[in-house]
């Protein structure tokens, strides 16, 4: 068993671990607050223009923007947003995992796999894990500006609109409620369809000033919008889950002491007890 | 008696506006345009400018917005818009000033003088000119 000593220093050290998770759960929970409020305001136009999308993909339009076009998938590219910094439980890691498991139906299908970051997380995951990484943004920080991203969605586009990949996916966390993150895998291009009733028929836009002009702004805002929105809406799971990793760290270690104190006091003790019969002993030999 | 529709103005930021409304006028790009319900699906680029709104009952609210795009389908108006706001938050002086600047800078042209963005600048202050003196009709 381990001295009086030992014990001691170690209770010291968990204590000072506490302060630090302690300190860092506070943190995340005001910036959780204030990032939540970024993802709500921010939600209302990712919506609706998701919707006005969908209906435009509903339409049978005199020009076909190639986003809408479905082609045979040779090359897929992928857009993963992660975290900048870690200790937020498993956020990033079950995002991967997502992503891997989505990669590999398509790799299973010949496909191959570009893939752009966003984060430090992620760049510094598919670096080692291998794939072809072929942009990464990172230090977006925890106000995210839409011109920070449009490098990446850029870089993307450019090869979508090359030929070089057929199929844009965006893996992001899904923010459901502060305890529970669900990372999603979503397909960007070719945009869907919205299922909405009484626009199946054949119908069109009338177009002002032009088809090919409006369409070509309105869709880079689109994905713009909703690479924005999946940043925002990590941004706020980061923290949520960096709250609740560092709640159940900062529990830990009070159990932690608390046996610690415990087994303490037991070794004060028997060492008492053990100086009292030597010395009982000692008297006795006398 | 006018049918009214569903109006949506939101901006990157937030929601501005929704609620049911007899007709839009808004600012697009081919000229100023009146929506009311029944409407053809239209989509159209919006210039900066002022978007008034009758509602029910012939009340009528103004917004400034600095561009995006209109969507109308049969019963809902949809402005997707970059900034907007209230009318009555647009700062007159502010809007004056910027007027202001930016003819001072496209009349005395020098090598480093950026003309689309003096231009733009010059249309977003006007627009919210414009948007104030609907207002106050």
């Amino acid at each position: 068993m381990a001295s009086g000593k030992e014990i001691r220093t170690k209770i010291a050290s968990i204590k000072n671990t506490q302060k630090i998770t302690k300190a860092m759960e506070m943190v995340s929970a005001s910036k959780m607050r204030k990032v939540q409020d970024r993802m709500k305001l921010g939600k209302p136009y990712s919506q609706r223009i998701r919707s006005v999308i969908g209906h435009i993909a509903n339409s049978t339009p005199e020009y076909k923007h190639p986003y809408f076009d479905t082609r045979d998938a040779k090359r897929v590219g992928y857009i993963v947003v992660s975290t900048d910094r870690g200790l937020c439980g498993g956020l990033n890691i079950n995002a991967f995992k997502t992503t891997v498991a989505s990669m590999k139906e398509w790799s299973d299908q010949g496909v191959e796999i570009d893939i752009c970051t966003i984060g430090a997380r992620a760049a510094t995951f598919f670096n080692n894990y291998g794939g072809n990484v072929v942009g990464a943004v990172r230090d977006i920080g925890d106000a995210p500006e839409v011109s920070d991203l449009i490098g990446a969605v850029k870089i993307m586009l450019d090869k979508f609109d090359g030929g070089e990949i057929d199929r844009l996916m965006v893996v992001s966390n899904d923010f459901i409620n502060t305890m529970t993150h669900k990372p999603v895998v979503n397909q960007l291009i070719p945009l869907q369809p919205s299922e909405e009733e009484g626009l199946q028929h054949h119908w069109d836009y009338l177009y002002e000033p032009d088809a090919q002009e409006l369409l070509d702004g309105l869709l880079l805002r689109f994905i713009e919008s909703q690479v924005y929105q999946a940043v925002v809406e990590n941004n706020a799971c980061e923290q949520a889950a960096r709250m609740i990793a560092m709640k159940s760290a900062s529990d830990n270690a009070g159990d932690l002491i608390e046996e610690l104190g415990l087994a303490y006091n037991k070794a004060r003790q028997a060492a008492i007890t053990q100086e009292l019969s030597e010395i009982a002993g000692g008297a006795a030999a006398v | 008696m006018a049918t009214t529709m569903q109006c949506d103005i939101v901006s990157a930021e937030k929601s501005i506006f929704t609620g049911a409304v007899e007709m839009v006028v808004a600012a697009g790009s081919l000229g100023d345009l009146g929506i009311s319900y029944g409407h053809a699906p239209l989509l159209t680029a919006l210039f900066p400018g002022p978007v008034r709104l009758i509602l029910e009952g012939g009340e009528e609210e103004v917004f400034y917005v600095s561009g995006g795009f209109l969507e109308v389908q049969k019963e809902v108006v949809t402005l997707l818009t970059d900034t907007a706001m209230r009318a009555e938050d647009v700062d007159e002086s502010a809007a004056l000033k910027a007027v202001e600047d930016a003819e001072k800078a496209m009349s005395n042209q020098n090598s480093e003088f950026d003309y689309s963005t003096a231009a733009a600048q010059l249309a977003e202050a006007a627009a919210q000119l414009r948007a104030l003196k609907q207002m106050k009709k």
